[in-house]
């Protein structure tokens, strides 16, 4: 196996990057974290592809290439589609015997926001889960169109101030809830099922490695904080993504063939969701008398999601 | 001539945007844009040691995004490398598990870094773009006692 065994920060430091810096993604964006450390966490030949979103816009701005690794690009929504059909296609000449090298081990990666996962290319992410090609999809999610000025998608948590539901005298910013993307992805009966956050790198690298070394498509959502469009200081991305995992907005978990749910770290303490949502400009309209009951609401949601997590873990089902 | 690892000769050698513009209905549909000059499995060379192609975002530089800048102390630094792990920028270089430096042609100057580091006082502090190292170096702060 060419996976590159992490015990520690220090044995991790040796990889050698294959992102490459002056990409465009904005200062302090947890994109460029994730990605680096998916490419970090093995040694193995990556065939990737990008959805168009942040990620693709920012590292493939042209003359400029920022992948050390084969990456394709084609549309909003088709990474998934790309990445099974590259698969197909390396399997059929596996085959037919016209690899150059049969038995360099490579690894097919497919990267979206949260947009193009949870919305636009949803039916082609769809299709490639149920296909069963051996690929990882990760999400970036940042739970807004980022790229394009930052309006509302189906990963917009309750009561967000996005561009186009935004909050005013009449709304509180977006008024349904987010879509339990882990859960639809789980219910493919894929055979490896994450959420994951950058903050806790160890947990996240592991999951990488598993799912790149899962046969079959394995689904990662990960949590990608904006500066931009959350509206908080770049200097604070790390600290974000700690109050979302630790007020349990972002539990981590993972979910083997459809069924079986880890939880993957508990929080020592659990922080109340209003710290996570004080710390971004966003939520700012939540925090008028006449809006309270949003977070009332947020807060309610959390406990039971976690209630459901911990039940389900317990019942092994 | 290598400019060592820190500086190696192609890196960050021209301002983003530099280069020569062509029209929309000029550009080529699906470009091809190679990584390296010659074939190359980068998960085992180093960076200093790769055949970079002037398409590599890496002869690119950002430089001038930054408006503060990390500086590194060395006398402090216990090499844990939370920067290394959380630098979106790719711009902190460690080598053999020792934090060597800062590659200021491709760091934003976003401040994760000394946000993320533990040691007291921080062996990363943001300084003004124009700020000396030595400068810097020579207001560190001293060790803050734990308030009881």
């Amino acid at each position: 196996m060419a996976i590159t065994s992490i015990k520690n920060l220090k044995e991790f430091s040796t990889a050698n990057e294959r992102f490459e810096g002056a990409h465009l993604l904005c200062p302090g964006c947890a994109h460029s974290m994730i990605v680096r450390e998916l490419m970090n966490c093995t040694d193995d030949n990556l065939v990737i592809a990008s959805n168009t979103g942040c990620l693709e816009v920012s590292t493939a701005v042209y003359p400029y290439t920022s992948w050390d690794t084969s990456w394709i690009h084609i549309g909003f929504e088709n990474a998934a589609t790309a990445a099974s059909g590259a698969e197909a296609m390396y399997k059929a000449r596996k085959r037919k015997g016209t690899l150059k090298d049969p038995d360099a081990p490579v690894k097919f990666v497919a990267f979206g926001g949260d947009g193009s996962t949870y919305d636009i290319g949803f039916q082609w992410l769809s299709g490639a889960m149920e296909r069963g090609h051996d690929f990882t999809y990760i999400c970036l999610d940042n739970e807004n169109y980022a790229n394009t000025g930052g309006q509302r998608s189906s990963a917009t948590p309750i009561g967000a101030n996005t561009t186009t539901a935004q909050a005013g005298r009449v709304s509180y910013g977006k008024k349904e809830k987010k879509k339990d993307m882990v859960a639809i992805m789980a219910a493919h009966g894929a055979p490896y099922v994450a959420q994951l956050a950058p903050n806790k790198w160890k947990i996240m690298a592991k999951g990488f490695q598993k799912a790149l070394e899962t046969e079959g498509p394995c689904f990662i959502n990960t949590v990608s904080a904006c500066t931009t469009e959350w509206k908080f200081d770049p200097k604070d991305t790390i600290h974000l993504t700690d109050l979302a995992t630790d007020t349990l907005m972002f539990p981590i978990y993972e979910i083997i063939d459809g069924h079986e749910l880890n939880i993957l770290y508990r929080p020592k303490n659990i922080i109340p969701v209003e710290e996570y949502l004080a710390a971004q400009g966003r939520y700012k309209h939540l925090f008028k008398p006449e809006n309270k009951h949003v977070i009332e609401q947020i807060q309610k949601d959390i406990d039971a999601k976690w209630e459901y997590l911990q039940r389900r873990e317990e019942a092994r089902v | 001539m290598s400019r060592g690892v820190l500086a190696t000769e192609k890196r960050g050698m021209r301002e983003l945007g530099a280069e020569e513009h062509v029209g929309w209905d000029e550009v080529t549909q699906g470009t091809l844009l190679p990584s390296f000059e010659k074939d190359v499995d980068a998960a085992h060379v180093r960076p200093e040691e790769r055949p970079y192609s002037d398409f590599n975002s890496y002869t690119a530089t950002v430089a001038s995004w930054r408006v503060i800048k990390p500086v590194y102390n060395r006398d402090i630094c216990i090499d844990c490398q939370n920067c290394w792990v959380w630098c979106p920028d790719t711009s902190i270089v460690s080598r053999d598990k020792q934090m060597l430096g800062i590659d200021y042609d491709h760091c934003k100057g976003c401040g994760v870094c000394v946000e993320v580091c533990p040691t007291n006082p921080k062996s990363l502090l943001m300084f003004g773009e124009s700020e000396e190292t030595e400068a810097a170096l020579a207001k560190w702060p001293e060790k803050k006692k734990k308030a009881k």
